[in-house]
C-alpha cells in the first residue's frame, strides 16, 4: 500500500527520548523481531545443513549429497544423516566415510528401518 | 607467517622470485594434501605516528616487503605508507587461474583483502560443486579452486609481508556447507545475510535463516569476518537517497541474529556504501546516514563499500565518486576499505582497473591521513543533527512496523524491503515474498527428540550421547566434557587430515583444459596483450572523433578494423560538444603475438639518486657547455634539461653556460675550453640531409684534434636522438624524447666517476 511520508506524525512516541533511549528501542526491536527467526534455527534443520554434518564427519560431497538425499526421501532428516551415518558405523564397526559410502550405494538401509521405522 | 607446514606427500612451493611469473601449474601439484596454515581474519598492526620519509602518518600500519608506491613517491623517496584499514578488491574473472596472477598485482598494490565473487546461478544449487569449471561473472566456488587460490595468496601474502584475507560468498542455499568448506580451507572472510538470500535470490525464506544459523556458527568457530548484504539494497533502490532507514533495519536483523547464534560483535562487519552519488550533493546527503549508522552499530566493525548504483561507463566520473566516499571513510571511519573498480561500469573489471581501484583507495586514505586532526565533522551542527536523528527514528518506526505486522516474515510477505519511498513513506513498490515460496521451499524439517550431529560447532538442538558437551566446540569440551566429534573419533574442524579432496568431475570443463589452450604462450613466454584471462588479446584504443555521438561510435568500428583489431566494441563515449566531437574508449582483440627473444632491447640506464648526484656534484662544481647547434632555433628542449624549474643539472649544482640556438660546432668546443667545462651539450633535430650526424661527427673530430677528447664529455640530444646513433657518430651519450635532467645528470656522474677510478 502506498502511503505518504507520514513521519511528521508518526514520531510523536519517539520525539521524548533520549538518543541513548533511541537507540536501545533499535536494538529491543530488532532482537524482537530474531528471537522467533533464531528459535527456528535452533529446532529445524535442513538438507544443506545435514550434508554440513556430514562433511564434517569426513565425508565427501557427493556422498553426501547422496546419503541426505536418501534420508529425506524416507524422512529420516529429523534424526540427523550425521546420526544415521554415526549409527550404521559403529554397527558395522568401520569408519564413518566407509559407512556413509555403503549408505550412498544402497546398503545397510534395513539396518536404519530397523531402529526408526519404515520410510514414509 | 612459516612457509607452508610440511605433510607426508605435500609438495612444498618455494618462495615467489618478484622477478618471475607465478607458475600456475606448480600451484595445481600436490593440492590433495596442501592444508591452510592459518585461520581466521587478519587485521592490520596500526603503528602510531609512524615516520616515513619526511613525514609523520596518523591513520597507517605497518609497511609491506614488496610494494609497488604510488607513481608520485618517486618525489617522495619512493616511501609508501599503508593505511589503516584492511583494503578489499574483487576479483573474480571466472578462471582462477588468471585471478591468482592479479591478487598478486593487487597485493602490490596495497590490497590484502580479495574478495572472490561467484559465478552467475551458483546460489541455487543445492549443494557443493567440485573441479575447476569456469564461471560467468565470477567463480564456480569449489574446494579445489578455493584451495589452489589460498595456496597462491600464501605465496604472495609471504612476498608482500603482509597476511592477506581471502574472502567469498557463504549464501544461496548451499550456506552451511559452503561455510565447512571456508572453515576447513581457510577462508578468512564472508558474505553471509540471509536477507539477500530472501529478497535478491527469492530463496526461500525458512531455508535461508535456519540455514544461515548454522552456516554463521560455523564461521564464527574460526573467526571468519562476516560481511552483510544490506549494500544490495542501496544498489537495487530506485532513489538511493530514501533507502537509509531500511539500511539500517537490515544490517540490524543480520546483526543481531549473528550474535543471537554465537558469532563475536567485533566479527560482524557492516556493508555500508554511501548511498548516493554528483549531481546529488551527495556527501551532505550522506554523511548523516554514515554517523547515524555508525551510532546505532557501535562495536560492529565498518566494511565501506563504494557507490556503484550510479556508475555509468566513465572511469573519470567513477574514480571522482570513489574518492568522495573515501572522504566519508576518513571523516567517520572505516576498518574495511572496500573498493570498486573504474571499469565495473562497463565489464567485468579487467586488471588494471583491479590495480587503479586499489590505488584510489591507497591514495585517497593516505591523502587523507589525520584529516579528521584539522577537519572535524560538526555533530553540533543543528541540520545535521537533526538529520542523524530522523534517520535513526525512520528505522525505528520501520521496526516497530514489522513487530506490528507479525515479525520478519510478514513484513517481507507485505514487500516492506526495497520500497523506493523514505520510511514511513512507502511506493508500493517494494520485493514480496512468501513465506510458503521460493527456491527450496518446504525442505526443512523439525529436529526430532533424537536428533543427533557428532561434530563440533553445530548450532541448535543436539541430543548427544550423555558425557558429550551438547552442540559445543573444543571451549566447552575442556570444561570436562568430551567434544562433540569424539564419537567418531574427530571431525574435520578439528582434524583437518580428514577433510576429503575430490579433484575433477568434468572432463571438458576444467582448468587442465583451459591451460593447455594458453601452453604456447607460456612455454615459449609468447606475449600478447591481456586484460583478464592469458592471451585474451584485448587492447582498449581511445580517439578523439571530431562527429556527433553515433556516427562517432561508427567510424571508430571501421577504424578498428583498419587496425587489424578483432571483435570491436566501443565501451564508452562522452560528448565533447553535439557537432564538434565524441570521445570513444574502444577494445578490440589483437590476433598477434610477440616472441621476446627477437626482440633487441637497449641496455636502460638507471638514474642516480638526488643524493648521489648532490654529493658527487658538491665537492667538483661542475660546468657544462650547452648550445642548439646547425641551422635549428629550438631551445625548449634544451632548457628542459639545464633549468632548475624543470628539474634540470641546475637542480644538484651542476652550472650551465648556455650558448643560444644555431651556434657553430667550433665555437662551442672553445666555449668549453674557455670554461673549462666537464661536458658539451648539443641538441639537434634530426634532417633529411643529415645535418645532425655530421654535426655529431664534426663535435668529436675537432675535440681531438684539440686534443681535449678525454677530457670532455660529448652528449647530443633532440627528440629523434638515440644513445645508440650518438655513440656511433662519436658521443658519449645521447638522450631522446623523454629524457630528463637526472637521466643527463646521472649520466655526467657516472662517466665522470669512472673516469676517476
Amino acid at each position: 500500500m502506498a502511503r505518504a511520508d507520514t513521519f511528521a506524525s508518526d514520531r510523536a512516541h519517539l520525539a521524548g527520548l533520549t538518543d541513548a533511549e533511541l537507540e536501545a528501542r533499535f536494538w529491543q526491536l530488532a532482537q524482537e523481531i530474531v528471537d522467533p527467526l533464531v528459535e527456528l534455527g535452533r529446532t529445524h534443520t535442513s538438507p544443506s545443513i545435514e550434508r554440513s554434518v556430514l562433511m564434517r564427519m569426513g565425508v565427501d560431497s557427493l556422498t553426501c549429497a547422496a546419503v541426505v538425499s536418501a534420508c529425506e526421501r524416507r524422512g529420516l532428516l529429523g534424526h540427523g544423516a550425521g546420526h544415521v551415518v554415526w549409527h550404521c558405523g559403529t554397527t558395522w564397526g568401520v569408519p564413518v566415510p566407509e559407512a556413509a559410502r555403503r549408505l550412498a550405494a544402497g546398503d545397510g538401509w534395513d539396518m536404519v528401518e530397523e531402529k526408526w521405522g519404515g520410510a514414509r | 607467517m612459516s612457509a607452508e607446514a610440511p605433510r607426508p606427500g605435500h609438495v612444498v612451493m618455494p618462495p615467489l622470485d618478484p622477478n618471475e611469473k607465478l607458475d600456475v601449474l606448480a600451484l595445481l601439484e600436490g593440492l590433495a594434501d596442501y592444508r591452510p596454515r592459518r585461520r581466521g581474519w587478519h587485521w592490520r598492526e596500526p603503528v602510531a605516528d609512524q615516520r616515513l620519509g619526511a613525514f609523520t602518518y596518523k591513520e597507517t600500519s605497518n609497511g609491506l616487503a614488496h610494494s609497488v608506491p604510488l607513481p608520485a613517491a618517486r618525489s617522495f623517496g619512493g616511501i609508501d605508507p599503508q593505511p589503516d584499514c584492511v583494503v578489499t578488491t574483487e576479483i573474480a574473472s571466472g578462471r582462477f587461474e588468471d585471478d591468482v596472477r592479479r591478487m598478486r598485482m593487487a597485493a602490490w598494490h596495497g590490497a590484502d583483502h580479495m574478495m572472490v565473487i561467484r559465478t552467475a546461478g551458483q546460489s541455487h544449487i543445492d549443494g557443493l560443486l567440485e573441479g575447476t569449471p569456469e564461471g560467468v561473472g565470477g567463480v564456480a566456488i569449489t574446494r579445489k579452486q578455493v584451495r589452489a587460490t589460498r595456496r597462491a595468496l600464501d605465496l604472495i601474502e609471504d612476498e608482500v609481508g603482509r597476511p592477506i584475507n581471502f574472502h567469498s560468498y557463504v549464501s544461496g542455499v548451499a550456506g552451511p556447507e559452503i561455510a565447512v568448506m571456508f572453515a576447513e580451507e581457510g577462508v578468512n572472510g564472508a558474505h553471509q545475510d540471509p536477507q539477500y538470500n530472501v529478497l535478491y535470490r527469492n530463496i526461500n525464506m525458512y531455508r535461508s535463516f535456519i540455514d544461515a544459523a548454522v552456516a554463521k556458527h560455523i564461521m564464527a568457530s574460526v573467526r571468519m569476518a562476516q560481511i552483510d548484504g544490506a549494500h544490495n539494497a542501496n544498489a537495487t533502490a530506485i532513489e538511493a537517497w530514501k533507502v537509509m532507514p531500511e539500511l539500517l533495519v537490515q544490517h540490524a536483523i543480520n546483526s543481531a541474529f549473528s550474535m543471537a547464534v554465537g558469532m563475536p560483535r567485533e566479527d560482524i562487519c557492516l556493508s555500508t556504501v554511501p548511498p548516493d552519488a554528483a549531481p546529488a550533493p551527495c556527501m551532505r546527503l550522506d554523511l548523516p546516514y554514515a554517523i547515524a549508522l555508525r551510532d546505532l552499530f557501535a562495536g560492529f566493525k565498518m566494511r565501506a563499500q563504494q557507490n556503484t548504483r550510479y556508475m555509468e561507463s566513465d572511469g573519470r566520473e567513477a574514480t571522482v565518486a570513489h574518492t568522495m566516499n573515501l572522504m566519508i571513510s576518513r571523516l567517520t571511519s572505516a576498518d574495511i576499505q572496500s573498493t570498486i573498480t573504474p571499469d565495473e561500469g562497463r565489464n567485468v573489471p579487467w586488471h588494471y582497473n583491479t590495480v587503479a581501484a586499489v590505488d584510489t583507495a591507497r591514495q585517497s586514505l593516505v591523502g587523507m591521513d589525520g584529516l579528521r586532526e584539522r577537519v572535524k565533522v560538526d555533530h553540533e551542527a543543528p541540520e545535521l543533527k537533526a538529520r542523524v536523528r530522523e534517520i535513526k527514528e525512520r528505522a525505528v518506526l520501520f521496526l516497530e512496523a514489522m513487530v506490528r505486522e507479525g515479525g520478519y516474515f510478514a513484513a517481507v510477505e507485505a514487500a516492506y524491503f526495497v520500497d523506493s519511498g523514505e520510511y514511513p513513506e512507502t511506493h508500493d513498490d517494494g520485493i514480496a515474498r512468501h513465506a510458503a515460496g521460493g527456491v527450496a521451499a518446504g525442505t526443512v524439517v523439525v529436529r526430532a527428540a533424537d536428533y543427533m550431529a557428532p561434530v563440533c560447532h553445530h548450532f541448535g538442538v543436539n541430543h548427544l550421547p550423555e558425557g558429550c558437551g551438547e552442540g559445543a566446540g573444543a571451549a566447552e569440551a575442556s570444561a570436562g566434557a568430551l567434544k562433540p566429534c569424539a564419537l567418531i573419533g574427530g571431525c574435520t574442524l578439528c582434524d583437518p587430515e580428514k577433510v576429503p579432496f575430490i579433484d575433477e568431475l568434468d572432463p571438458e570443463d576444467n582448468v587442465n583444459v583451459r591451460l593447455a589452450e594458453t601452453a604456447e604462450l607460456r612455454e615459449k613466454g609468447l606475449l600478447t596483450p591481456e586484460v583478464q584471462w592469458a592471451g585474451d588479446g584485448i587492447v582498449v584504443v581511445t580517439m578523439l572523433l571530431p562527429a556527433a555521438e553515433r556516427v562517432a561510435e561508427f567510424a571508430a568500428l571501421e577504424l578498428g578494423r583498419a587496425m587489424n583489431l578483432l571483435d570491436c566494441e566501443v565501451i564508452h563515449k562522452q560528448v565533447m560538444h553535439p557537432a564538434e566531437g565524441t570521445l570513444i574508449e574502444m577494445k578490440g582483440r589483437l590476433d598477434v603475438v610477440v616472441d621476446p627473444a627477437t626482440l633487441v632491447i637497449p641496455e636502460k640506464h638507471e638514474p642516480l639518486s638526488d643524493e648521489e648526484i648532490r654529493a658527487f656534484v658538491g665537492e667538483r662544481h661542475l660546468k657544462v657547455v650547452a648550445a642548439t647547434v646547425g641551422n635549428d632555433e629550438h631551445s625548449v628542449g634544451m632548457r628542459e634539461i639545464l633549468d632548475i624549474k624543470h628539474g634540470g643539472l641546475e637542480r644538484w649544482g651542476i652550472d650551465s653556460e648556455y650558448l643560444g640556438t644555431s651556434v657553430p660546432v667550433e665555437k662551442v668546443l672553445d666555449a668549453a675550453i674557455e670554461h673549462a667545462a666537464q661536458a658539451v651539450l648539443i641538441s639537434t633535430i634530426i634532417t633529411h640531409n643529415e645535418i645532425h650526424r655530421l654535426n655529431m661527427e664534426k663535435l668529436a673530430d675537432l675535440a681531438l684534434e684539440k686534443g681535449v677528447r678525454d677530457k670532455l664529455l660529448l652528449i647530443s640530444g633532440g627528440t629523434q636522438v638515440t644513445d645508440e646513433l650518438a655513440r656511433e657518430w662519436g658521443m658519449d651519450a645521447g638522450f631522446g624524447r623523454g629524457a630528463k635532467g637526472i637521466d643527463v645528470a646521472s649520466f655526467i656522474v657516472k662517466a665522470l666517476r669512472e673516469r676517476e677510478t
